[in-house]
């Protein structure tokens, strides 16, 4: 969940609605007058505030403006769990990103604890998107940001009335997932802005469930609920996952490699899934680790 | 012989001995008037000053009014405007609650004419002024329940009552709405009224539209009524509810509603003819969206709800989740349109709504009471009167009444207020005692009352989030800091009354 870094009310609080990570934001919603202010407020934020389970990102200003560097220090010294790098379009950005982290770090004594998001925001961004994802041991997912994109595309946003809905960001959907799935990491979608389209807002988070995100960016808490509900597994497919991964451990014991369920092999990608679907239905709160 | 003329020395016995006139025909006079006009007259109807001389109001007596125009009323100004003006000194003023329309009280107690107040609650100028020590003698804060059952009893004795209605006939049949086509205002029940109107010495209708006898669906009676003012207005309709009722886009307010429905759904009493009441505050309302959802998939009908109803009750009634209203205060159009339309939407005098001592009281049949609360402590006092700055602010209402009688009280409170705490130590002003007080929803947890440990342990059986008062009150703290002490001066600005009429608290003056 995106949250505006020069508001401490916001700041404050965010996770009480439950999102899984938040983004503190420096970049598109600081103006440049309070740049520094948005710096020393997130930082002492991260300092001071118990988010408790919550993932904590930082969007940064880009490291070719005056305030990036400042940024990348201040974040990483209060703890940062992810840096999220804007308008991202080579690699060799990652790795410029990763050499600042590592000098901040290295001062620090904890080279290793800060990871990177990349936010793919132009055409040249998406035509890397395999060499972004794999510039870095840190890169832990790639983000879309469909708003400079389609700017740069030269492609008007559709809106949920439009029979092209979603068309113009096709393939820098699929290039972005695919990217992220080669090269191991979280493939997460751009924002929806429209609070009150809450109808279109879910078919959104439903289509790019279905082209294979891991997660979407929100901008309000009461985003939260239609995308835990649509990534939510569903009681008839943990059963199954369940059922997979007990004849996969009875198996085991067993010393067989092959297993059949309910008549059906049971091969790799299958005993994969079922471990997503089990790890998704814990993070939703479904199960308990605890009864598996 | 046996004609009335031969019994004339015996008629003349039997009245002596029953100590009585004899009757004299020649006294009679058939009044000839055709009745549609005599139905439009009646010595009732005179000015306001008029019923002011004629009720043989004196300084120093006890004048009432009622509260359901909120911030719209126009009464109480108004008559107190005349009575300054007529010279009357030293009154004691007794409303069901006062709001921020009523700043002008603060000339008039500065001037003597008003030198007491009892009421539910203080808003805007006026409370900071008197929280300020603005007047020589505390105001007396009650209950609804416990003010109608005083009035009742004689404690707070009133001397002239000045009802304001949105329609009277000349006879002083008044209601909260009117059926004619003249209608001006609509504030829906009189609840707050009723026993002002029954237990005053002498009961003055104020209205904006004089009806053709008989008004119908009339809560007030002519017999309870002495004199009836034709004003242009009682009060700006619009004002009842400080703004449009509508659904919260607030997401502090979403969560907190969304853990209360779910708390009253798992609290063991959220089965078929359970009873409700909700406050009016963004979350409250917004509680009966989430209810509402919860009844219809579980196939759950409330058989009454309770209070000051909102247009998110009449849906549900009106959808048929909620057998009957009923009704002491509307607090938008929506509610008090359907209180005159609807047979099952009952109105209910503030003794049958809350008192103790009353055991019609409708809160005695409460199963689930949801609330707010500017302030609660590790205890789960709660204070919805007095603001964390020491200013008055608020308004007693009938939190004590229902947190007391309901079966489940459940109080929403966020943590924090931008940078106040409203989980503390211990509360500014006792309002409602812990006792009383069952769950507390905040939006970093919810705290059970030690002593409901069954609510507590289906909260957690269906996998909530149950915290100690306590942790709740360290994460305020660490987040927020101690604040620093309030600046009160020595002086007793505010007496509370527990339900059962007893003192409960002080408040002091502030001296910043």
């Amino acid at each position: 969940m995106f949250v505006p870094g020069n508001n401490p009310g916001m700041m404050q609080d965010a996770f009480i609605y439950g999102p899984d990570s938040i983004m503190l934001d420096l970049e598109d919603s600081v103006t440049m007058a309070e740049k520094d202010t948005a710096r020393l407020l997130v930082h002492n934020a991260l300092k001071t505030i118990d988010y408790g389970k919550t993932e904590m990102v930082v969007r940064i200003n880009p490291l070719s403006t005056p305030y990036g560097k400042k940024d990348v220090e201040a974040v990483v010294k209060a703890g940062v769990h992810v840096i999220r790098m804007p308008k991202t379009e080579t690699a060799e950005e990652v790795k410029e990103l990763e050499q600042e982290i590592i000098k901040i770090e290295t001062e620090l004594g904890c080279v290793g604890r800060t990871q990177i998001m990349a936010a793919i925001e132009s055409t040249l961004g998406v035509i890397n998107a395999y060499a972004i994802a794999t510039a870095s041991k840190r890169m832990m997912g790639i983000a879309l940001g469909a708003e400079d994109y389609c700017a740069n595309l030269k492609a008007q946003r559709t809106s949920g009335d439009s029979p092209n809905f979603g068309m113009e960001l096709l393939m820098a959907r699929q290039t972005i997932v695919t990217a992220a799935r080669a090269a191991g990491i979280d493939a997460l979608d751009t924002v929806f802005s429209n609070l009150n389209d809450m109808d279109t807002f879910k078919r959104e988070v439903e289509m790019i469930k279905a082209m294979g995100f891991d997660g979407k960016s929100i901008i309000n808490p009461r985003q939260i609920e239609v995308v835990n509900e649509v990534f939510a597994p569903k009681e008839k497919d943990i059963q199954k996952a369940l059922t997979i991964l007990a004849a996969i451990k009875e198996a085991e014991q067993r010393g067989s490699g092959v297993i059949a369920v309910n008549g059906k092999m049971v091969d790799r990608p299958v005993v994969i899934r079922a471990q997503r679907t089990i790890d998704l239905a814990i993070a939703s709160g479904i199960i308990n680790k605890e009864d598996i | 012989m046996n004609s009335i003329k031969d019994r004339a020395a015996l008629i003349a016995q039997a009245a002596q001995k029953m100590n009585k006139e004899v009757y004299n025909d020649s006294n009679m006079k058939k009044i000839i008037t055709p009745r549609h006009e005599l139905q439009r007259q009646s010595g009732k109807v005179v000015t306001l000053e008029e019923a002011i001389k004629r009720t043989g109001l004196k300084d120093g007596m006890t004048i009432s009014f009622h509260h359901h125009f909120r911030g719209g009323d126009k009464v109480i100004n108004m008559v107190v405007d005349k009575l300054a003006e007529m010279g009357f000194k030293n009154l004691h003023l007794a409303s069901s609650s006062l709001i921020d329309v009523h700043e002008p009280l603060i000339e008039h107690i500065r001037n003597g004419v008003i030198t007491q107040i009892s009421t539910s609650g203080l808003r805007g100028k006026l409370a900071n002024e008197i929280s300020h020590g603005l007047m020589k003698e505390p105001v007396v804060f009650r209950s609804h329940g416990s003010r109608g059952y005083a009035i009742k009893s004689g404690e707070l004795h009133i001397d002239v009552a000045f009802l304001g209605a949105s329609s009277s006939d000349p006879l002083g049949n008044a209601a909260g709405f009117s059926t004619s086509e003249n209608a001006k205002s609509i504030c829906g029940s009189l609840g707050y009224a009723l026993p002002d109107a029954k237990y005053a010495d002498h009961t003055v209708i104020l209205t904006d539209d004089l009806v053709d006898y008989p008004n119908q669906h009339n809560a007030i009676s002519e017999a309870d009524v002495e004199f009836v003012v034709v004003v242009d207005s009682v009060g700006d309709s619009s004002k009842i509810s400080s703004g449009a009722i509508r659904d919260t886009k607030n997401p502090r307010d979403i969560l907190l509603a969304k853990q209360a429905a779910k708390v009253v759904m798992n609290s063991g009493y959220f089965e078929n003819g359970f009873s409700l009441q909700t406050g009016s505050g963004g979350a409250s309302l917004a509680v009966t969206k989430y209810l509402r959802q919860g009844m219809i998939d579980k196939g759950i009908k409330a058989s009454f709800a309770l209070g000051g109803i909102t247009s998110h009750m009449v849906k549900l009634h009106q959808e048929g989740l909620i057998d009957r209203l009923i009704d002491v205060q509307s607090f938008d159009k929506v509610a008090a349109e359907s209180l005159m339309n609807d047979c099952k939407h009952k109105s209910v005098s503030a003794n049958e709504y809350a008192a103790m001592l009353e055991p019609g009281s409708a809160t005695h049949y409460l199963d689930v009471v949801i609330l707010s609360a500017l302030e609660v402590d590790v205890n789960f006092n709660v204070n919805v009167l007095v603001g964390s700055d020491g200013i008055i602010r608020g308004a007693i209402g009938g939190h004590p009444d229902t947190a007391a009688d309901s079966a489940l009280s459940v109080i929403v409170c966020p943590l924090l207020r931008g940078r106040i705490p409203c989980v503390v130590e211990e509360v500014t002003t006792l309002i409602t005692p812990g006792s009383n007080v069952d769950v507390v929803v905040t939006e970093y947890g919810i705290a059970v009352n030690p002593n409901r440990p069954e609510i507590k342990k289906r909260l957690e059986d269906a996998g909530m989030n149950i915290v100690d008062i306590h942790d709740l009150a360290d994460k305020a703290r660490k987040i927020i800091g101690t604040p620093d002490p309030l600046p009160f001066g020595d002086k007793v600005v505010g007496v509370v009354l527990n339900r059962d009429g007893s003192v409960q608290d002080v408040i002091k003056n502030i001296t910043e």
